[in-house]
């Protein structure tokens, strides 16, 4: 007897949890190339969002609270997971970019080597972007980096693992939380992504992550006044995105906003596949400048 | 009613006790017989009841006005060993102005604190507020003290200014079936009200049974409760829809019974607004519209205002709202 095709569930994932959108809705994903049917994904609403943005910010101050050599210890984990999740990784890359074999492996080992490269600034970017400050008077005077608080992130709708760990991995270092909208129609690297977090010691809410239409959830994100700064790098070539209107909104309460390159309609994904440089980590930053008397 | 009105409250309330059980003499046996005559709580029933009217959806102006009226029935409540003055100001400033960026807020019902800081929140709140004060009394949690210390503990709190009193039962008493026991303390500590209102705390965690809360709400409300309560808050499970559907029950059933109307207050365990909305829906369908008031309803809450209040601004401000937006209502212990 043949056997029945046990098909995986695509759910969101919110607080170290997977559940399904609190909606109840769910969308067809289809592969790049030939467009034959992949999943259904959960559809997330902005009461998912909010759902996300509660758990980020009730996790977010462990996590900044952790020292920086563990944070970059539990990042190099989700790296050794993705490695062990390579074979996985690597079909939804393929499906979701239509891509060759090979170059879906190249992808998958650049997300996976860009994991690493951000987990390894984790205990250094303090000293390069602070220090003392040459003051006037008879002061220390010191700047050092701290986290924004929670970050909403509107991933690449290209690049559905390379640009996604490229977004996720600079805001988390710092001691950041993050509040993902996946991709809309390559969401399913994405849940594979949440999978191996969920299993290699990022505490839950940390990262959270919601498939579903920029569209749709952006506004309320941007909008959230407990949502400290908004990575729009997805609203290039999203589908129905208002940019105005997100800044805007993003502007009462004085969200830190990271745009793409190009303007409006223009705007451009990056390349993801360039070598970074830190200006994403730098973006979700605070820098906190204390004065302390000097003796002599 | 065909009472008599004696001088003594608590002769009152046993006359007409006897009235109502149609006996000569109010006696343990008597009472075991009434309250065990009671009908048999259906616990899957009442569960199954519970969490169909758990599924209402409230939307948009409907859901504005439950907010609202949700603020209007909340005891603010802080029950701490380590409660200062300056938390209780605190919670007193937080309800005379509960959102400060919208003053068209209202107002909770009541700052419900320890006998021993009636005083400080009396004077934080003035005489004009409309915020009533709430005081917990009877050696509360626990109430495991004499009569003489609840009673004590009961004056001392309405001496202070204390507009209400929330007592708990002697649960020991009740769980080994001596309700007569029960009834004189209720009956004895309405007496030391006075003016102010009792709640009647019957720890509803501690009753074991559904069939327990439906006799503890008739014996509480004969006994004189002007309120009936489910919980100290110290206990869990504290408040929850089915035990609470129940109470409800037994006010409306009192009402048809003698004409006088009890008001109920679940408390503990209530942190959402999607929770408060489901109690209100409860209230609405069991005992009726005429207990969607703060005379006869309240929340006994601490987080939960915090929860109503981002709701609320997020419905005004059309842009959902974060802690930072809401006064801190636990300031630093150093004033």
């Amino acid at each position: 007897m043949a056997r029945v095709d046990v098909k995986k569930t695509y759910k969101l994932y919110i607080g170290g949890k997977f559940p399904r959108s609190e909606s109840g809705r769910s969308y067809e994903v289809y592969a790049a190339r030939k467009g034959e049917f992949l999943a259904n994904a959960a559809q997330g609403s902005r009461k998912d969002a909010r759902d996300a943005v509660t758990a980020a910010r009730a996790a977010q101050p462990a996590w900044a609270g952790a020292t920086a050599y563990n944070r970059g210890q539990v990042l190099y984990r989700v790296a050794e997971v993705m490695e062990a999740r390579r074979p996985q990784l690597v079909q939804e890359v393929r499906d979701a970019e239509g891509l060759t074999a090979a170059a879906a492996e190249a992808v998958v080992s650049q997300a996976i080597d860009r994991w690493v490269w951000y987990a390894g600034w984790s205990d250094k970017y303090v000293q390069i972007l602070g220090g003392l400050n040459p003051v006037a008077g008879p002061y220390f005077n010191i700047s050092a980096s701290e986290p924004t608080g929670v970050v909403a992130v509107l991933a690449p709708q290209e690049s559905s693992l390379l640009g996604l760990v490229s977004v996720i991995a600079p805001v988390i270092v710092s001691g950041n939380a993050v509040v993902v909208v996946t991709s809309a129609d390559r969401p399913l690297p994405a849940i594979t992504l949440a999978e191996c977090l969920a299993t290699s010691d990022v505490p839950g809410g940390v990262v959270n992550i919601i498939t579903g239409k920029a569209s749709e959830i952006a506004p309320w994100l941007a909008s959230h006044r407990d949502v400290n700064a908004i990575d729009l790098a997805g609203a290039a070539g999203a589908d129905g995105v208002d940019w105005g209107a997100l800044e805007e909104a993003s502007a009462e309460n004085l969200k830190r906003v990271l745009r793409p390159a190009g303007t409006g309609a223009d705007a451009v994904e990056p390349d993801w596949t360039a070598t970074p440089d830190l200006s994403r980590l730098t973006a979700f930053l605070e820098t906190k400048t204390v004065w302390h008397p000097k003796g002599r | 009613m065909s009472i008599t009105q004696t001088a003594d409250p608590a002769l009152d309330a046993t006359s007409r006790a006897r009235d109502l059980l149609g006996v000569s003499r109010l006696t343990n046996q008597a009472l075991t017989r009434w309250l065990h005559g009671l009908p048999g709580v259906d616990q899957v029933g009442c569960e199954a009841r519970a969490a169909g009217l758990g599924t209402r959806s409230i939307k948009t102006t409907s859901k504005a006005w439950a907010i609202d009226l949700a603020i209007s029935m909340i005891d603010l409540t802080t029950l701490e060993g380590a409660d200062t003055r300056g938390r209780v100001r605190g919670l007193a400033a937080k309800a005379l102005l509960p959102d400060p960026s919208d003053p068209s807020t209202p107002r909770p019902a009541a700052l419900c604190v320890y006998g021993d800081m009636v005083g400080i929140a009396r004077e934080a709140l003035g005489a004009d507020s409309g915020v009533k004060v709430a005081a917990v009394a009877t050696a509360f949690p626990s109430g495991r003290a004499s009569m003489a210390v609840k009673l004590a503990d009961t004056k001392d709190a309405v001496r202070a200014g204390a507009d209400e009193i929330d007592m708990v039962i002697d649960r020991g008493a009740f769980l080994s079936g001596d309700y007569l026991t029960v009834f004189n303390q209720i009956a004895q500590v309405k007496e030391v009200c006075g003016d102010a209102r009792l709640k009647v705390i019957m720890e509803t965690g501690e009753l074991v049974t559904y069939d327990n809360v439906r006799r503890a709400s008739w014996l509480s409300m004969l006994a004189g409760g002007d309120f009936i309560k489910t919980s100290t808050g110290k206990i869990q499970p504290a408040a929850t829809l089915p035990v609470t559907l129940i109470m409800l029950e037994a006010v409306r059933d009192w009402r048809d019974l003698t004409g006088e109307q009890v008001g109920v207050k679940p408390a503990g365990g209530i942190r959402t607004s999607k929770d408060a909305i489901k109690f209100l829906v409860t209230v609405n369908e069991i005992a009726g519209e005429d207990w969607l008031d703060n005379h006869w309803f309240r929340f006994g809450a601490s987080s939960l205002l915090n929860d109503l209040l981002l709701q609320r601004q997020r419905m005004t401000t059309g842009a959902y709202s974060g802690a930072s937006y809401i006064a801190d209502d636990s300031p630093s212990t150093a004033y």
